[in-house]
């Protein structure tokens, strides 16, 4: 296939997505594009299904119907490592880190299936680069940085897979609001480093504020979509999540 | 006692630290290859056996630690492999006539089999299971082996010979102990290099997380399997050597009291410490031994002993963090 093929096609593509716990649906027939060098948001209320999907593209939980295209390519059947070795990263909620590991061995756990030594220490030199602050305290606990510094952390380690596509779940979550645009600004630069962004964001006005399109879910399935400037101008968006 | 045990970790502590670093450890495992070698002259023939009997337990305390302390997989059937590798041994001895040395990569292929048949499906699932299936798997190898004319029934497999190493016929008491400081400490230094190794980082990883594991793309059913396989195998070649030993196996020697005090051996020292699995597996040998002295009370003080430790030391006796860089 050539290669402008590829570039012209999304990146990450959903196709009727179905999937759930055991006999409870979460999902009913999700459709989704995420195009190369995006910011993508996916905007909902609790339980609209945004973890949900994420997990399902990374193969956490399985689809019952529908198909997850990764570079035009079927990862639906695939295994979470499988897919995490493509490049598509996910940083799930609550983080995630490793207690009783040092940063350094958290961030190392990211670049795990990095066999070329070199390869590992320049992106650990890159992640420190990004973010002095897991530097200085890379022989410390990982569990016990503030909350700013672990979603840090999760994202330098994610950083350490050498993304593609990066799937963040509530980055913001739990953190003072002076943290919150701290990692948003974060978000910013993984971005402009060159990973396409899916963010789930139970924050609606701030993640339109950085995306550039979003979708919004209701039930398990999208309900709109559009720019993040339309979204930020839709009148019911702004009721029904903005509380405006 | 409570002030007792906490001078003892503190005296612990250094000297862990001395005896791991440079001149120290060269220092000290010069003295312990010594201790061991002068050991069967020096204590006689009794305390030879029994300390046979220790270097087993420190065999199998090993394999069992790659399961539970590297890989964090709770195992209650553990002398399920030591069963295979014994019978594997007896029955290809006695019944096909076959030579020591060639049945004991056919124990290797047997419980690496059972392994991957047993934790094939199992390790799928959450670890919780897994203690149930490997508890389940320890009785029926148990059973079966009760149960089959090929396995002897209960009154087990007798007769089996010693075996003859260039030209060397391993016999004495005093032959199987050294036979079995060699194979103790090939286990100590395959797990050393295991811990160390790429599969090491993925135990760690999986231990402490499985999911964010494989979210990094670490196959946890397969590093999981690796784990466990590893455990049966070490297991398999306990087991074959000590039915060469004995010359007779019977079942009651595999029965889940046996699977526990192995696992007990491992948590006692502290999971996923090489020096604290062999300290573990000394302790829950040689301490009955030490204590008959005290006649009938003896597994109870041991008890108390071993509650104490734990209540004390819950994350075992060897000081420092499991399963060290």
């Amino acid at each position: 296939m050539p290669c402008s093929d590829l570039s012209d096609a999304p990146l990450l593509r959903l196709h009727g997505l179905v999937a759930g716990y055991g006999r409870i649906r979460a999902l009913h027939g999700v459709d989704l594009e995420v195009r190369r060098g995006q910011i993508v948001a996916l905007l909902g209320a609790n339980g609209a299904g945004k973890t949900t999907t994420l997990k399902t593209i990374s193969g956490l939980v399985r689809a019952s119907a529908g198909r997850v295209l990764f570079e035009g390519r079927d990862i639906t059947a695939l295994r979470p490592s499988d897919i995490a070795r493509l490049g598509l990263v996910h940083v799930p909620e609550g983080r995630r880190i490793l207690r009783g590991l040092s940063v350094r061995e958290n961030l190392e756990l990211g670049a795990f299936t990095v066999r070329d030594a070199g390869e590992r220490q320049r992106r650990m030199r890159h992640v420190f680069g990004l973010f002095p602050i897991l530097e200085r305290r890379q022989h410390q606990d990982g569990a016990l940085l503030s909350g700013g510094e672990q979603q840090m952390l999760a994202m330098g380690r994610a950083l350490m897979q050498g993304p593609k596509l990066l799937l963040l779940d509530e980055p913001s979550m739990g953190l003072a609001p002076k943290l919150v645009l701290e990692v948003m600004r974060i978000v910013r630069t993984l971005n402009d480093e060159g990973a396409t962004v899916l963010l789930v964001e139970q924050n609606a006005r701030l993640a339109l504020r950085l995306a550039d399109y979003g979708y919004v879910l209701e039930s398990g399935a999208v309900r709109m979509q559009g720019s993040a400037e339309t979204l930020r101008d839709d009148r019911t968006i702004i009721e029904a999540y903005l509380g405006a | 006692m409570a002030s007792d045990a906490r001078v003892l970790a503190r005296l612990a502590g250094p000297l862990a630290g001395f005896l791991s670093r440079g001149i120290g450890r060269w220092i000290a495992l010069a003295l312990l290859f010594a201790a061991m070698a002068a050991a069967p002259f020096v204590l006689g023939e009794y305390a030879t056996v029994i300390l046979t009997n220790a270097l087993l337990y420190v065999v199998l305390a090993l394999g069992l630690n790659v399961v539970v302390g590297y890989a964090g997989l709770l195992d209650l059937g553990y002398a399920a492999f030591f069963a295979v590798g014994a019978y594997t041994v007896g029955i290809l001895t006695l019944r096909a006539g076959m030579n020591f040395w060639l049945t004991l990569p056919a124990a290797v292929a047997v419980a690496a089999v059972a392994g991957v048949v047993v934790g094939g499906p199992t390790l799928r699932l959450r670890s919780d299971y897994l203690a149930i299936v490997t508890l389940g798997f320890g009785e029926i190898v148990r059973i079966t082996a009760r149960n089959l004319p090929i396995t002897g029934m209960a009154s087990g497999l007798s007769g089996i010979r010693q075996p003859w190493l260039f030209g060397w016929h391993i016999a004495t008491p005093r032959d199987f102990y050294y036979v079995f400081c060699v194979l103790a400490t090939a286990a100590a230094i395959v797990s050393a290099r295991l811990s160390d190794s790429r599969l090491g980082r993925a135990w760690l990883y999986v231990r402490y997380d499985e999911d964010a594991a494989e979210a990094m793309g670490i196959d946890r059913v397969r590093v999981k399997l690796a784990a466990y396989v590893t455990g049966a195998i070490i297991g398999a070649i306990g087991g074959a050597f000590f039915a060469v030993n004995l010359g007779a196996i019977s079942p009651p020697s595999f029965s889940f009291s046996q699977s526990v005090s192995i696992l007990m051996a491992v948590i006692l020292g502290g999971m996923g410490k090489i020096p604290g699995v062999i300290l573990g597996a000394m302790i829950v040998v040689l301490g009955p031994e030490l204590l008959r002295s005290l006649g009938e009370f003896r597994l109870l003080v041991f008890a108390i002993g071993l509650l104490l430790i734990m209540l004390f030391r819950p994350s075992g006796l060897w000081p420092g963090r499991s399963h060290a860089k």
